[in-house]
């Protein structure tokens, strides 16, 4: 027993002993349960959370785009779209196989769903195609007992109603590329998300874009949503109301028809413009859909540049439509005065140089009405011998030429007017004086937008203010979108009986009976138009054409012939709308460009909602067929005597 | 009856059925019941709000568990102690039972299919190793135990089930073993310097040992020095775990409300993970309550070995409750990523049917000690033969 005795004390001894170790390595893990579960508690319910809780985001309807009346521009289309959810079919391949006997799926297509089913979870569900049409939307429902796992969605498409008529204005949307992911907007991150990658729907992006909702869902360790924990509603896009008219620009547009030209029709006292049309155009719905390689090789190639919006970043020589310009910088100079005359020979002399009116046989004796009716070269480049280009360059620009106008849209091109600075500045060479009698008939380096000459035509038209053109009722400001307060524009500081003046040898250019457009007059109820013609040549007439005779412009090849110009003012009496018209390579603007500036006008002053008609003159403008509005057409002896403008010096 | 007559008669084992019934440590088996409560309750929750399909089966195989219980408890120690041998040697032949078949087999298998239960032998093993070291060292005094090669039986019977275990390959049962037996040592007497001999040898061992280990759990130990090393794979068991548990925070996100688990990233919930399912839903002070419980079955384990007056009884006490401890202090370790996720249960309270059992037979025992702790046994195991 004494053994045992022993052996107990042993034992009893080595028992505490183990008991301790025991309670040692149970504080332990009280001591890192503390730690985990209240030091770093916070750290691991975010953690949780984060594992648990995933955003979803419900993209908002973008906000419409509407013209000055409502009418919608761009809308959001229901878009049906085929998903397949690669767990609910028994066998995916056959599957698809059997959808794309319903509908056609190109082999592109069958390759992306397998690959992207196979990359993603089974339950995710995986776009087969989008834009079913209605017919497609519901072969694939009834044929939906053969088609497990295929489900039809629902989705927004932006569509532009209107197409190519306002495209150039309005933009269109596209995917998201990796340089727009700026900003922290998730909504960005959305695969199927479209933003603003032109025009209005570019510039006015965010408040169009809305708000994303939020659904925050409760997803398991798969990634299989369980429950909705919270749902944020977002907010729609801001609708965007647009000053054009989409009657007159739908108009506009189908009158310069397949020219590659532009249109500006604009509001003189407002400068809202109630048409801005270029043409060709592009299908905006085609981009917003996703254009193919080859359908961008095309838009891109087309000499007639249908992605360039010719009445913004077109930038072409004035010609005789600058003529008003120097009018009335000579007027303001008081160098030359409204009745002197000058004596055209058909050419003026300058040191060695000849430079041509397009008259070859002269038109005598002219003073300034005289000689803006007819256009005559001659007494421009007298008149601008004698007061200097920078007086002219200070007039051009009080007229809005050579800046940019800062309307709302991006991609304006500043225009040039040059001067002396100007051309030491960047050409480092002197100014001469042939280049100021150049660039008193607008041509040489002088360059315009069409959007500009309209906007130096409304100048003139409401007695010198500067008024500055806008396309959107709407404007940005702190990031909210906020009606645009009425303008008020201040004078450029010309005398009223001066542009009385010019105003008056305008109407004379339409109505007189030698004025170059004397073919595009109006009579609307006693309203009249005034305008100017311009023809601004591209290539140099050389010397040797000059004396074999000029071939006629339907000789040339198409890029070689001259752009066709008019700018005008209407009604006369009481000026309201300035419009400007250019047709790239078409030829004289008294022949190509008035008569369409002629019926556009005619569009807007019947469309004029100041204007009270009878039902029976409505319907009388309606039924009157474009062109036949009473005296515009001319015989074609009348058409052959139009300027043609060789007028550049060798 | 009086007391003295009682007592003696209780040295020499001549008790009634009835008598050793009143015996048996009721408060401990309550306390052991309510881990089994425990259990079931996250069992329940395990199942999202549910019974089946583990809560109403760890009732089943708790109820047999106590009724095992109480079978061994009321078998006379000393017939434990005449047949320990024998139920080492049927353990030993049912682990390589084991090794053979999964050899001829295919790839590791840790049980034998008996049609009801699904038998693993190496969890019978914990329980006859510690039998047969209790009964070695109930004959051996201290003077025998302090002799070197006194050790080599005792050592072999420990080596060999644990190498079978180890070809299995159970990393984390063979550790079991070890230390289980290593404390069993301890306590019989044999002297500390061995020990450190041991550790000294082991730790030169470890570089080689390496070279020997599965890949698996090569990763399992890489894992666990830097468990930010494979954040999705191996990895990721463990950092889930530890958010489960950080999140729970103080007092937990309710019952039924615990996302990790509930939403499936909580790997092997109802198993090895269950402790910080139930830290999750009810907080830390719940994770220290379940602690505190089983820190007083380990102290009703050897508080029974200290009034034990035999040294058989004694041994087995200690080693059934250092084995429950293991049990108890790997898994939440583990779970905790204190050490590496080595796949040992939670006893009681986890899912599954041989460790139940294992440790209700082990209880028994322990209780058998407890109803027997008068009982004197000779050196060869004969009543009193002092």
């Amino acid at each position: 027993m004494q053994k045992d005795g022993d052996r107990s004390k042993v034992f009893a001894r080595r028992v505490v002993l183990l008991a301790g170790g025991k309670a040692l390595l149970v504080s332990l893990l009280g001591a890192r349960m503390y730690y985990l579960q209240v030091m770093e508690a916070e750290k691991y319910r975010t953690l949780a959370d984060e594992n648990r809780i995933n955003m979803r985001l419900i993209p908002p309807p973008r906000g419409r785009i509407v013209d000055r009346f409502g009418v919608p521009l761009a809308v959001n289309r229901q878009n049906f779209r085929a998903l397949v959810i690669a767990e609910r079919t028994r066998d995916l391949k056959q599957t698809l196989q059997t959808f794309a006997d319903l509908v056609p799926l190109s082999d592109y297509d069958h390759q992306r769903v397998l690959k992207e089913s196979s990359r993603r979870r089974s339950f995710v569900p995986v776009t087969v195609r989008e834009n079913l049409t209605w017919e497609q939307m519901a072969l694939v429902q009834v044929h939906a007992p053969n088609l497990p796992g295929v489900i039809i969605d629902e989705g927004l498409t932006r569509d532009y109603p209107y197409a190519d008529l306002v495209s150039h204005i309005l933009g269109y949307v596209a995917a998201v590329a990796e340089e727009d992911m700026i900003g922290d907007d998730p909504l960005l991150q959305l695969p199927d998300f479209r933003i603003g990658k032109a025009g209005i729907e570019k510039v006015y992006d965010l408040p169009l874009r809305g708000k994303a909702g939020a659904s925050q869902v409760e997803v398991n360790a798969v990634g299989r949503m369980i429950r909705e924990l919270r749902n944020e509603e977002g907010e729609p896009g801001h609708e965007v109301q647009l000053t054009i008219d989409m009657r007159l620009q739908d108009y506009a547009s189908r009158r310069l028809g397949e020219q590659s030209a532009a249109c500006v029709v604009m509001d003189v006292h407002t400068g809202e413009l109630l048409a801005m049309a270029s043409m060709p155009a592009y299908d905006p719905n085609a981009f917003a859909r996703g254009l193919s390689q080859a359908e961008w090789a095309a838009l891109a190639n087309d000499p007639r540049a249908p992605l360039r919006n010719k009445a913004l970043a077109g930038q072409y020589a004035p010609g005789s439509t600058f003529k008003m310009v120097v009018a009335l910088a000579a007027l303001e100079s008081g160098i030359v005065n409204a009745e002197q005359t000058v004596y055209c020979p058909g050419h003026l002399r300058l040191g060695n140089h000849r430079f041509h009116c397009w008259k070859r046989g002269g038109h005598g004796h002219m003073n300034m009405t005289s000689a803006l009716e007819q256009s005559c070269d001659v007494y421009f480049y007298e008149v601008s011998r004698r007061i200097g280009i920078e007086r002219i360059a200070d007039m051009a620009r009080r007229m809005g030429l050579g800046a940019p106008l800062d309307i709302e849209l991006p991609g304006e091109a500043p225009g040039l007017i040059p001067s002396k600075a100007w051309k030491t500045a960047t050409l480092g060479q002197p100014w001469v004086q042939g280049e100021t009698l150049v660039a008193s008939i607008g041509q040489g380096y002088v360059l315009a937008t069409p959007l500009q000459l309209a906007v130096m035509t409304a100048r003139i038209a409401n007695n010198g203010l500067a008024v500055r053109p806008t396309l959107c009722r709407q404007e940005i400001r702190d990031g909210h979108l906020v009606e645009r307060p009425t303008p008020a524009f201040e004078s450029i500081g010309v005398s009223k009986p001066f542009m009385g003046l010019v105003q008056n040898a305008m109407w004379r250019v339409v109505n007189g009976n030698r004025g170059t457009a004397r073919g595009s007059a109006i009579d609307v109820d006693g309203q009249t138009m005034s305008g100017k013609t311009g023809t601004s040549q591209v290539r140099r007439i050389t010397m040797q054409e000059r004396q074999t005779g000029v071939r006629s412009n339907e000789e040339l090849p198409w890029k070689f012939r001259d752009h066709a110009l008019f700018v005008c003012f209407a009604p006369a009496e009481a000026p309201r709308y300035a419009i400007s018209v250019i047709v790239e390579h078409a030829g004289g603007g008294s022949r190509h460009a008035a008569p369409i500036a002629h019926d556009v006008m005619l569009e807007a002053l019947r469309l004029d909602p100041s204007r009270r008609r009878t039902t029976r003159e409505v319907a009388a403008i309606r039924d009157a067929p474009p062109g036949e509005g009473g005296v515009r057409r001319l015989t074609d002896a009348e058409t052959g005597a139009e300027e043609s403008e060789e007028r550049r010096p060798q | 009856m009086s007391n003295g007559l009682m007592t003696a008669r209780m040295r020499r084992g001549e008790m009634t059925l009835g008598e050793k019934l009143w015996q048996v440590s009721w408060s401990f088996v309550l306390l052991i019941s309510a881990l089994a409560g425990i259990g079931v309750v996250m069992l329940y929750s395990a199942a999202n709000g549910d019974m089946d399909p583990w809560a109403s089966r760890h009732i089943t195989r708790y109820g047999v568990g106590l009724v095992l219980l109480l079978v061994v408890a009321l078998i006379d120690i000393r017939q434990w102690m005449r047949y320990a041998y024998w139920l080492y040697a049927l353990a030993f032949v049912l682990l390589v039972a084991v090794e053979v078949k999964g050899t001829i087999g295919m790839g590791a298998q840790r049980w034998i299919d008996l049609g009801v239960i699904q038998l693993q032998p190496s969890e019978l093993m914990k329980v006859a190793l510690v039998l047969a070291l209790a009964r070695f060292f109930h004959g051996a005094d201290l003077s025998d135990v302090g002799r070197p090669l006194y050790l080599v039986i005792p050592v072999l019977l420990v080596l060999a089930p644990v190498a079978l275990v180890l070809r299995q390959p159970d990393l984390g049962t063979a550790l079991m073993m070890l230390a289980g037996a290593a404390v069993l040592f301890f306590v019989a007497g044999v002297r500390l310097w061995m020990f450190a001999l041991v550790v000294v040898a082991g730790l030169s061992v470890i570089p080689v040992a390496w070279q020997f280990l599965h890949d698996y759990q090569k990763q399992r130990v890489l894992t666990f020095i830097n468990p930010e090393r494979d954040p999705l794979g191996a990895g990721y068991h463990i950092l889930q775990s530890k958010i489960a548990l950080g999140s729970g925070g103080l007092t937990g996100k309710g019952f039924l409300q615990g996302t990790q688990s509930h939403l499936n990233f909580l790997p092997e919930k109802q198993t090895d993970f269950i402790f910080v399912m139930l830290a999750e839903e009810f907080g830390m002070l719940a994770g220290i309550g379940l602690l505190v419980l089983y820190v007083l079955v380990v102290a009703y384990g050897l508080a029974i070995a200290l009034r034990t007056r035999n040294q058989f009884g004694r041994l087995v006490s200690i080693g059934v409750t250092v084995t429950f401890f293991l049990y108890v202090f790997i898994n939440i370790a583990m779970v905790m990523g204190l050490i590496p996720v080595v796949g040992v249960p939670l006893p009681l309270v986890s899912y599954g049917g041989t460790a139940m059992l294992t440790l209700m037979l082990a209880f028994g025992l322990l209780i058998s000690a407890w109803v027997h702790r008068d009982v004197q046994i000779g050196r060869r195991g004969a009543y009193d033969d002092g």
